[in-house]
């Protein structure tokens, strides 16, 4: 199975005529990804690339495409108003790229999304890979912006913060030969649809995935929160990092969310909190595949 | 962002949250004037966003960056020594901070200090307002040693403030009768100062209460949602350049996101957790890392070219390492950039590059073809491994 979405899953893409959402819209669909639709208010009845048809909403497009996720590339003023329309409209996942969304806009459309069966990953987040069979991982679902070619189908399962350091979990496990189940990347601002917590479970009940990494950054207790549940009840090996051991308190280390404020959120408190609960923490960057591996 | 305590008061002013009478300003005479149409005692306090003014110096000898007094004369002359002078305090660091500014204000006779605060808390994706009646002291000290003390009231973001949490507050605190009043009113007009102006905290440290039953806010800070300053022109103009880091001002006309540290390794990196890992796997390997320097996913060349003339402009920095894993980024604009930069700037130390990602080959390739020297890295272990050995040579 892996998790939330698979190579038949369609995906529509809100922001489709932007720079960046043409360009990653056409990278994923050379990866393979079932991109059936794609939403440009006043663009409605244009076609991308010759083969994805464009429509003004997104109500319209997902009854006439049967869409059932929907990929944000909206500028950070508009995608607020974006992923509400994905939600009005009913769509089961969200992924919202866009970075630099203001904090009031995301604390609505949450409140906003109480009670609807949608689900929200972002927003400022990489996006999502379950990766395919075929040459350098293609025939998979790609959601985002991530490089295609560093994922292999496997079994470890990868959620992060932070969009790079994804991409450095994801290339050290491929190189190690053990290859992703999928990898989510659930975004850096302090205000975003989906936790660390929320997929470990949805990992922890994937039969295709037979391990995890976990990777958190200083702020916030989410990755404490994390791995207290896991320590009760996941029962996959999990291996960790936490970047921003040499941050400075009182400084914004580029994510809304990466801050150490009034003594909480440090690396090593978290580091802490992670191998008390059974985790075992990579020292460096570049031993996330290797910490994982040696507990296999 | 940071503001000034005079900008705060404005704002205040503009939101009709009640503080003591008074003006900033910009020359000694206009102080004593300020200091004339006021009654009493005023006082008067140096205008820098560091704490401990009160009990800093000037680097002209002079004592105190607020003083108090009943003469209007006086007032005039403390602000002659304090406008155009150097304040050194605990925070400012031993070069201290240019005092532009003086706020001259009422002095307020004080019956009791409360705390009073909103900020959004990631928690629960809602603003929260705290709220105690021990103010005038650190509120985190409260919270550790008496937090039955701490009143938190977390607000619907959709439903917004209401009367009846507004009642709770204020009984809570030992509010009756006009005290109450005022002190509602005072709460409302601060919780739509906080939305209208998209804060991610305003803090009132003291709030007070006066023996002819004021209800004023003594003293604030604000902090800003960086992502809404889109919206709100009239906050970013609040900016005061002269009280941040140099490098930071250049770095953010340029969009990029750079804070300065101490050590002597500079690094370029994309990607904000991939730049805060690249700090800590210097430091891991015996090294310091000069800054944060996150370029984002979309950089241009001329970003890049930009952000080593910044690094580079540390006098502390020995060598650089650029560590770069594209995925929105194309390594052949990174590639491009190093080269269109080290063509503009003499480079003299060593340079340590990784590269991985969208368009890898090629940007390997542009940086091979250019014959610029540098130090090729496989992986970041290797990368970081590098340039801490590379700064020793």
């Amino acid at each position: 199975m892996s998790i939330l979405v698979q190579p038949d899953t369609k995906v529509l893409i809100q922001g489709i005529t932007g720079g960046f959402g043409a360009t990653h819209s056409q990278l994923s669909l050379e990866y393979g990804t079932q991109i059936v639709a794609g939403v440009t208010p006043g663009k409605g009845g244009q076609v991308f690339e010759s083969k994805v048809p464009i429509f003004d909403t997104v109500d319209e497009a997902m009854n006439e495409t049967g869409a059932k996720v929907s990929a944000i590339f909206v500028p950070p003023a508009f995608a607020g108003d974006a992923i509400m329309e994905s939600v009005d409209a009913g769509m089961d996942l969200i992924v919202a790229i866009t970075e630099g969304i203001p904090v009031a806009d995301m604390m609505r459309v949450r409140s906003m999304m109480e009670g609807s069966h949608s689900r929200l990953i972002g927003p400022n987040c990489p996006g999502i890979v379950t990766p395919g069979d075929g040459p350098e991982s293609s025939g998979g679902c790609r959601i985002g912006i991530a490089p295609g070619y560093i994922h292999k189908k496997g079994s470890v399962g990868v959620v992060s913060r932070s969009g790079t350091l994804t991409y450095e979990a994801v290339w050290q496990t491929t190189l190690l030969g053990l290859g992703q189940s999928t990898c989510v990347g659930i975004g850096g601002d302090p205000i975003n649809g989906t936790s660390h917590l929320d997929i470990l479970k949805l990992f922890n009940d994937d039969p295709e995935t037979d391990s995890i990494i976990m990777i958190g950054e200083i702020g916030g207790s989410a990755e404490e929160e994390a791995a207290a549940w896991a320590k009760e009840n996941c029962n996959k090996p999990i291996a960790a990092f936490i970047a921003g051991a040499t941050a400075p308190p009182g400084r914004r280390m580029g994510h809304a969310g990466a801050i150490i404020s009034g003594g909480k959120g440090t690396a090593s408190a978290k580091k802490e909190a992670l191998r008390e609960a059974g985790i075992a923490v990579a020292e460096t960057p570049s031993e996330m595949g290797s910490t994982l591996a040696n507990i296999l | 962002m940071n503001i000034h305590e005079y900008q705060a008061k404005q704002l205040f002013e503009q939101f009709s949250v009640p503080s003591p009478n008074g003006h900033v300003a910009e020359t000694a005479e206009r102080a004593q004037q300020i200091a004339e149409e006021l009654s009493g005692q005023v006082v008067i306090k140096a205008q820098i966003h560091a704490g401990g003014r009160g009990k800093g110096n000037f680097k002209n000898g002079f004592e105190g960056g607020v003083h108090l007094s009943e003469s209007a004369e006086e007032i005039g002359t403390i602000a002659s020594q304090m406008i155009g002078q150097v304040l050194v305090t605990h925070q400012t660091g031993d070069s201290g901070k240019v005092v532009n500014k003086v706020m001259v204000a009422q002095a307020v006779d004080i019956s009791k200090e409360y705390y009073l605060a909103i900020l959004m808390d990631r928690e629960n994706c809602a603003p929260v307002i705290v709220a105690s009646t021990e103010g005038g002291v650190n509120i985190e000290e409260v919270a550790e040693k008496t937090p039955e003390k701490i009143i938190r009231e977390t607000i619907h973001p959709l439903a917004g403030l209401q009367p009846y949490e507004i009642r709770k507050i204020s009984s809570n605190l030992g509010f009756a009768g006009d005290t109450a009043k005022q002190f509602g009113k005072l709460l409302k007009s601060l919780y739509k100062l906080f939305l209208s102006c998209d804060c991610s905290l305003v803090e009132i440290n003291p709030l007070v209460t006066t023996p002819d039953n004021q209800v004023l806010a003594l003293d604030a800070k604000f902090g800003f949602d960086d992502n809404a300053l889109y919206r709100q022109p009239e906050i970013e103009a609040l900016r005061d350049p002269s009280e941040e880091d140099p490098r930071e001002v250049a770095a953010s006309e340029f969009g990029l996101n750079y804070i300065g540290l101490d050590g002597n390794i500079a690094c370029l990196v994309n990607g904000a957790g991939l730049a805060m890992a690249t700090m800590d796997i210097i430091k891991h390997f015996g090294g310091e890392p000069a800054n944060f320097l996150d370029v984002g996913g979309g950089a241009t060349e001329e970003q890049v070219t930009n952000a080593f003339k910044i690094i580079l402009g540390d006098p502390n920095v020995k060598g650089i390492l650029v560590n770069i894993f594209g995925g929105i980024m194309d390594c052949d604009v990174i590639a491009n950039g190093i080269v269109g930069a080290c063509k503009q700037v003499d480079l003299s130390i060593p340079l340590v590059v990784r590269l991985e990602g969208n368009n890898v080959e090629a940007g390997k390739q542009t940086l091979a073809n250019s014959g610029v020297n540098l130090i090729a890295a496989d992986d970041l272990s290797d990368a970081a491994e590098k340039a801490v050995q590379a700064i020793k040579l």
